[in-house]
């Protein structure tokens, strides 16, 4: 009896470094876990959880227009994970990807509406795609530039500065960009404003493909890229070191705002072909998802992105063909993400349950 | 002998990971006696003692309570058991009042003020403290609040007393004071238990000592059949010289002139009052004061780290050149060539990048080295590996995160970067803090080194045995004031003891 009650059921103990190798088992098993569990909300809903899942599957990459239509919803989901890595790595909790997103897609819409007659086609392009990338960046500057010089809160700031940008939308589809009048509508791009295709999706899969190289060498080869990662582990060691943490912070937002607005551009340019007030659509949060399942590493972003693209347009194919609720696959999605983050406390921690032991005797 | 007998501890075992933190140790404490264990830092005192706190369960083994096996789950357990132990870091609510924090937790009582205090006044008259229970903590000094972790104890019926380190951050006037209470309770047939490394606390307070080395039990002696010297030998495992090699540099010239410096944090607090002192190439001029008498901010204001409100700061060239440091911002202090290097106190939280390897954290200090966006990755890698194989850094290889290196690897790699920039100053904050005997004597041998090529070396140090033997001079803080400079070559622990509880009149033989 005495036994029993000497050591507890269960204890935790911190992990030594573990094989990387182990590790990514442990969070592809974690990915195959949630996806059972996924299971359980279909089979409430009273479908075989297996043809759901094919039914996904076949939904989103079934046929050549159902893989376009996959990759057209991870375009922004990988570059606005791009955009908010260096953030993240710096622990800088930029949340508000969605607003600098919308703040490049106003941008690159005020030439696609105004300036589509008075410039060629690949001029304007390249003017939607600077001027999206500058109001992405300073929509991102204006928090950093507080948190460098008052030290305010940068996860509130960034989220209150989403609504503030999307009213700007609000109104300017009500007001000055109306197309017919009370249609409260912004008319559609002109031709010479939208995105060429390649392989039948617009030109933005490149642009994406090209940042995620980019974005991998700037993180781990550039000396400021090296700045993020001293400030992201201590603030005190970079100014130890003798960085300007507030101008590297104001740097650094500046470069996620300014990705966060390319990615804007390739919305409304490549994919919507005109502006309302759902741009983004939340695409700024999602990809928040996407870029901590992938450790914040560019390439596994590809992975990562894609798969929940995959969910979410195989789930729509579930509604049309199943009756399932499309809002099975945001379910699945929260399961996902569950499941990935706790599998870094199996990556970090061990369980060590209580052994029945020989008896020991004391002298 | 048997009935004396309060906790038996049976081949306990525990283990962090891969690091066996004790193994297979039997302890025995006794009522009415005092215990030192003894060991060097990161031996498993601490671990073995958490085990009977109730912070951490064994492995293996087991824990014998009057000769009945028990299992500690948690403090409360370890409470019930009559086991109290006092944290090297104090467990207090810096806004509650000493009654509170002596009650925090308790809740089988109903909370009435009016018998707490006189239970704490009773307690405090028995033993002659001296603390009144509606102060507030934060209120309190350092020795103050130790007094208030001791109630705490006893409060709940402690009659096994464990102490962590307890006067690492007393004066040796409090350390007096602290050792009667301790011998008082003793007195009581209270059993204590003090962990330590100093030699001589060991002798003189405690009955039997007993020695863990590297998480070993090694034995057990009677203080009165034993010398410094034997239990040395049992810490350490082989004989060491105790003495500290002093060379003299011919000719000490002044390299840094400090001026009034002032300094106040962002609540207003002054933090340095009007220091002024001079460093010497090839010196080492020891800093020593009770913990948080402006040591960090002295360091951080000369470099650049830390807000100055006046004063000034000038660097002296050899030929008569000075270079005034204050408003500069690190990075220009570097670009004015002075060879500045500093060893921060918070390692890993200043000094170094934790997520990084060697090649990472030597980048810290040429991270802008090289035209263009790129980083030079080369010659700090070529950094890395001279400093891995110089200082025997124990790794398995540059990338390796320093965070998961031991502590004395990891100021290895701090200390060996810093010298490795050809410094003129180099100042060193607690630089021997958390690291073994052998560690320690390296650094003692670098900074030396360094001292012998004419650089101006400061050390911040806490244990003043050392800084006695190691330093030229040592200038004495107290409370952000200078309260005296004293040659260290014929100052005594006491005087400095002293003076690091009341600013002097006079700076006993201040400087030329």
């Amino acid at each position: 009896m005495t036994n029993e009650a000497r050591t507890p059921w269960v204890r935790l103990a911190k992990r030594d470094a573990m094989d990387p190798r182990k590790a990514w088992a442990i969070r592809l098993g974690s990915i195959l876990i949630a996806l059972l569990l996924g299971m359980i909300p279909v089979f409430i809903t009273g479908n075989n959880p297996i043809a759901a899942y094919g039914t996904i599957i076949k939904g989103a990459l079934g046929r050549p227009i159902y893989i376009k239509q996959t990759v057209k919803i991870a375009i922004p989901l990988l570059g606005c994970a791009l955009a908010i890595a260096p953030c993240f790595k710096m622990r800088f909790w930029n949340i508000g990807a969605e607003g600098q997103i919308t703040a490049g897609a106003i941008a690159a819409s005020y030439f696609a509406l105004y300036w589509y007659q008075k410039v060629p086609s690949t001029l304007l392009l390249l003017i939607m795609f600077v001027s999206a990338a500058v109001a992405g960046g300073i929509w991102g500057l204006i928090p950093a530039f507080f948190k460098a010089k008052w030290n305010t809160n940068e996860t509130l700031f960034t989220l209150m500065m989403n609504y503030i940008i999307i009213g700007i939308v609000a109104w300017l589809q009500g007001g000055p960009w109306e197309g017919r009048k009370g249609s409260q509508i912004i008319p559609m791009f002109d031709q010479s404003a939208r995105l060429p295709e390649v392989f039948g999706v617009h030109i933005g899969w490149i642009i994406v493909l090209v940042m995620v190289v980019l974005m991998h060498i700037y993180m781990n080869f550039t000396k400021h890229g090296y700045e993020i990662a001293v400030i992201g582990d201590s603030e005190n060691t970079a100014r130890y070191a003798g960085m300007n943490v507030g101008r590297i912070m104001m740097r650094t937002m500046f470069l996620s705002g300014a990705i966060s607005g390319i990615v804007g551009f390739i919305v409304v340019s490549g994919a919507n072909h005109t502006l309302y007030r759902g741009v983004a659509n939340g695409v700024g949060f999602t990809s928040i998802t996407v870029a901590w399942l992938s450790q914040l590493n560019s390439f596994a972003m590809i992975v990562i992105s894609m798969i929940l693209a995959i969910l979410t347009k195989g789930a729509s194919k579930l509604q049309t063909e199943l009756k399932v609720p499309m809002s099975i696959s945001s379910i699945v999605t929260g399961i996902l993400l569950f499941c990935m983050l706790s599998s870094e406390f199996f990556i970090n921690y061990q369980l060590i349950f209580r052994q029945k032991k020989s008896e020991e005797v004391c002298r | 002998m048997q009935n004396n007998c309060a906790i038996q501890m049976c081949s306990i075992t525990k283990r962090f990971g891969q690091v066996v933190a004790n193994d297979g140790i039997n302890l025995e404490i006794r009522r009415g006696e005092i215990l030192s264990l003894l060991g060097e830092n990161g031996s498993g005192k601490t671990t073995l003692m958490n085990m009977l706190a109730g912070i951490y369960q064994p492995d293996e083994g087991e824990i014998l309570a009057d000769g009945k096996p028990i299992a500690i789950r948690s403090p409360k357990d370890a409470y019930s058991y009559g086991i109290g132990m006092i944290h090297q870091h104090y467990k207090l609510v810096d806004v509650f009042t000493a009654a509170q924090n002596i009650v925090l937790g308790l809740n089988d009582e109903k909370l009435d003020l009016k018998t707490i205090n006189s239970k704490v006044k009773r307690i405090c008259d028995r033993y002659s403290f001296a603390i009144a229970p509606e102060r507030k903590i934060y209120d309190m000094s350092v020795s103050q609040k130790q007094t208030v972790e001791i109630v705490k104890v006893l409060y709940r019926g402690a009659d096994i007393l464990i102490l962590d380190e307890p006067t690492a951050v007393l004066t040796p006037q409090e350390t007096e004071k602290l050792f009667v209470v301790l011998r008082a309770m003793k007195e009581d047939g209270k059993a204590v238990v003090i962990i330590t490394h100093k030699l001589n606390e060991v002798m003189e307070l405690s009955d039997e000592v007993a020695v863990l080395r590297k998480g070993k039990y090694i034995g057990r002696v009677r203080t009165s059949e034993t010398n410094p010297q034997q239990l040395t030998d049992m810490m350490v495992g082989h004989s060491v010289v105790l003495n500290i090699d002093r060379p003299e540099y011919s000719d000490p010239f002044p390299r840094l002139t400090v001026e009034d410096l002032t300094c106040v944090d962002h609540e207003g607090v002054t933090k340095l009052d009007h220091v002024s002192f001079t460093a010497m190439g090839g010196e080492i001029l020891g800093v020593a004061g009770i913990a948080g008498s402006g040591q960090k901010e002295l360091l951080e204001s000369i470099t650049g780290l830390y807000p100055v409100k006046e004063g000034s700061v000038r660097f002296f060239e050899e030929n008569g050149c000075e270079t005034e440091l204050i408003g500069k911002t690190p990075m220009q202090i570097r670009r004015t060539g002075v060879g500045m290097a500093f060893v921060p106190e918070d390692r890993l939280g200043m000094g170094l990048v934790g997520s990084m390897g060697m090649t990472g954290n030597m980048m810290l200090r040429s991270w802008r080295s090289g035209k263009g966006l790129f980083l030079n990755k080369k010659s700090p890698e070529h950094l890395a590996k001279k400093v891995w194989n110089d200082l025997e850094v124990v790794t398995p290889s540059t990338s390796f995160p320093v965070r998961r290196m031991s502590g004395g690897n990891v100021q290895k790699v701090l200390v060996g970067r810093e010298i490795a920039s050809r410094p003129r100053i180099l100042m060193t904050a607690y630089p021997v803090r958390g690291l073994d005997i052998n560690t320690s004597y390296t650094i003692y041998n670098l900074l030396t080194e360094q001292k012998m090529g004419g650089v101006a070396v400061v050390f911040v140090g806490e244990d003043l045995d050392v800084m006695l033997e190691l330093c030229d001079r040592i200038l004495v803080l107290c409370g952000g004031k200078v309260s005296g400079i004293v040659d260290a070559r014929n100052a005594t622990k006491e005087q400095i003891g002293l003076m690091m509880t009341s600013v002097g009149q006079r700076r006993a033989s201040d400087d030329e």
